[in-house]
């Protein structure tokens, strides 16, 4: 029988494929998946990811909002809050690893207190997104928030603009930047009026550049 | 006020911020009626054969009859599911916001409305992680929806159950490819399965799965209302209904706009979009999102807005995302943003696109560095054709069609950006090619 489960391991009547099997028997130890004394998972954390899991036939798919609610939680997908989340669905910590490693928006590491993403993409480059990238970069010298330029953000109506924790700004001027950064420091409205939400429906305002 | 030429059908009464709520949404647009009407006295195959007699197309990119796609699904005891693909990354496409923002009432009608042509007991709106407040908006309303028992366990007494959960995804553009949304769904990393089985057939969790779009499924409960003769109206014989396009780049006023799909482009961008920036003329445009072929405006200008003429013309409507660029934007600029875009977002399962895109962009950082040689266009433009079809999904493909499209269109602009660049170097140093030099130079020259 073939150690691993490749190639002739289901079936014993099929010859084991040797070139599949040498050299990759199975680590000696394992990942195991947590146990849950292990972990020491806050009670609240634990229940929303339980939550989380009854909405879905299968727990699995809860792995994308649990990891959000860790990153919620301590600000970055912690390796901590990773096993903690993991014990709960009962997986190992490594497939919610890779899972968090492939989305953008999941951090595994730590990033600021405050996150801001400029969108770079075609529609607000046109009209000055990198710009507004180094002004944000500029102004957030020496803060704790993360700035980083990104992918289309789906809202080129209101060009160039950025996602200030999590809600949408624009258009912006470079000179917002500090603006905004202040406002997000001292705790204020950030740029109540460059909301998206302030936004009226199909641009009946003229956007000038 | 909506301008004339627009035909407002989904965002009708949508600056009315009353709309978001189910009081507003009944109170304005008499919602939830034709749930009602739906649950209580249609069979799944009535609603099936009003969705595949309207001809209605899907709103997300490929452009396939939503009723046929429906009427796919097999039927039989086994768990189905719908998934409303709500994971528009797109660039240049922001139209679903829009929709879900202003109406979410109205796409969760339409997901209960056509679970009932899939017999889908189970269904997911998968809406992309940057759309927080777009989500929290859709959470209120399903539990409003919930509360008022419109879905749930025996829809109003009809014995007929129906579950939706609003999953937030967390940044990646391939989950908008639909099997690739299916893993993200199920909890792992989003990457495209190999078709077939189709979603139809095998999907989420190994079971029979509709798709759709968020403006597909916004359209259908004025269909199932109205009757397919109603939605024919608009649009064209082979693109009936509306559509929201997006317009954004180099345009006075950018934004949503619903129009009778068949509309002259040139009425779309310079009637309702109020044309180009000042002192500036069209040079360019992509009619259906970034991943569609750039047209020039000569080109484009007269072309009706329809699936059927975009694609006569060698385009595409895709998502419908008009992004327009005028005489002061770099094509070969914009191509590297282009694909830069799709070197990012691949997600790196097949060969051609993972390595495809990255090669794409840096022949075009050659480019743009004045390192180059027009031979190298040729080979660019082969690489593009080394990618188109030989993958598991159209990724790559979407960097493929544009790219190409601006090399052959754009060709002596290429050849004069890679000349004015290449300006004062000596053809006989040798280039530092560090990744640091090659970043250092390539910030000089944008």
């Amino acid at each position: 029988m073939s150690p691993v489960d490749g190639a002739g391991a289901s079936n014993p009547n099929l010859p084991v494929d040797r070139a599949v099997t040498v050299g990759r028997e199975p680590s000696s130890s394992p990942e195991q998946i947590p146990q849950l004394s292990e972990v020491d998972c806050p009670a609240e954390l634990k229940e929303r990811i339980e939550a989380l899991m009854a909405r879905y036939p299968d727990r699995k798919s809860a792995s994308i909002p649990a990891l959000w609610a860790v990153q919620e939680r301590y600000g970055w997908c912690t390796p901590e809050g990773i096993r903690q989340a993991a014990a709960v669905m009962r997986v190992t910590p490594a497939y919610l690893e890779s899972v968090a490693s492939f989305y953008d928006l999941l951090h595994t590491e730590r990033v600021g207190e405050h996150r801001i993403e400029v969108c770079t993409n075609i529609s607000c480059w046109m009209r000055g997104g990198d710009e507004l990238l180094d002004a944000f970069r500029a102004a957030a010298e020496g803060e704790d928030i993360f700035v980083t330029g990104f992918e289309c953000l789906g809202a080129c109506d209101i060009a160039p603009m950025a996602a200030i924790d999590q809600r949408y700004f624009g258009p912006l001027v470079p000179g917002e930047a500090k603006t905004a950064i202040d406002q997000l420091l001292s705790g204020d409205a950030v740029l109540p009026e460059k909301s998206l939400e302030k936004r009226p429906l199909a641009g009946d305002t003229e956007v000038q550049r | 006020m909506p301008h004339a030429l627009e035909t407002r059908v989904l965002l009708d009464k949508a600056e009315d911020p009353r709309l978001a709520t189910l009081q507003g949404y009944k109170d304005l647009v008499g919602g939830y009626a034709t749930l009602e009407k739906a649950y209580k006295s249609m069979e799944q195959d009535e609603v099936l054969k009003e969705l595949e007699d309207s001809g209605l197309r899907g709103r997300g990119g490929a452009g396939f009859s939503m009723g046929k796609k429906a009427s796919f699904l097999p039927r039989g005891d086994m768990n189905k599911y719908l998934c409303c693909n709500a994971d528009e990354s797109e660039p240049g496409a922001f139209k679903d916001r829009e929709l879900m923002q202003r109406n979410p009432h109205q796409l969760v009608e339409g997901i209960a409305i056509a679970a009932l042509a899939a017999d889908a007991g189970h269904a997911f709106i998968f809406i992309r992680g940057e759309y927080d407040s777009q989500a929290d908006t859709l959470d209120a309303a399903v539990a409003e929806a919930y509360e008022a028992g419109y879905l749930g366990k025996d829809i109003l007494g009809t014995h007929r159950d129906l579950e939706l959960v609003v999953h937030r995804g967390a940044g990646a553009y391939i989950c908008g490819e639909e099997t690739a949304l299916l893993d993200a769904l199920e909890g792992k990393r989003g990457n495209p399965r190999l078709k077939p089985p189709f979603p139809a057939v095998q999907g989420l969790y190994g079971g029979p799965t509709l798709i759709n779009n968020v403006e597909t499924l916004s359209n259908v409960p004025r269909i199932v209302a109205n009757g397919a003769e109603w939605f024919r109206q608009y649009g064209t014989e082979q693109s009936p209904g509306t559509k929201v396009v997006s317009i954004s780049g180099g345009v006075r006023r950018p934004g949503n706009y619903e129009i009778s799909l068949g509309l002259p482009t040139r009425d779309l961008i310079y009637e309702l979009a109020g044309g180009p920036l000042p002192g500036r003329t069209v040079k360019a445009i992509y009619p259906g999102g970034s991943s569609s072929p750039v047209l020039k405006a000569s080109e484009a200008m007269d072309l009706p807005y329809s699936f059927e003429a975009m694609a006569e013309a060698g385009s595409m409507l895709g998502s419908g995302s008009v992004i327009v660029a005028d005489d002061r934007v770099s094509i070969p600029h914009m191509a590297l943003r282009t694909a830069r875009f799709y070197h990012h977002e691949s997600c790196g399962k097949c060969t051609p696109c993972r390595e495809g895109t990255n090669w794409t962009v840096k022949m075009l950082e050659r480019v743009v560095r004045g390192e180059a040689t027009p031979m190298d266009l040729d080979i660019i433009s082969s690489v593009q054709e080394n990618i188109m079809g030989k993958c598991l999904c159209v990724l790559g493909d979407s960097m493929a069609m544009p790219v190409s499209a601006m090399v052959r269109k754009f060709r002596g602009e290429f050849e004069a950006v890679m000349a004015e660049a290449a300006e004062g170097i000596d053809p006989h140093t040798i280039i530092d090619a560090s990744p640091e030099a090659l970043e250092a130079a390539l910030e000089a020259t944008s």
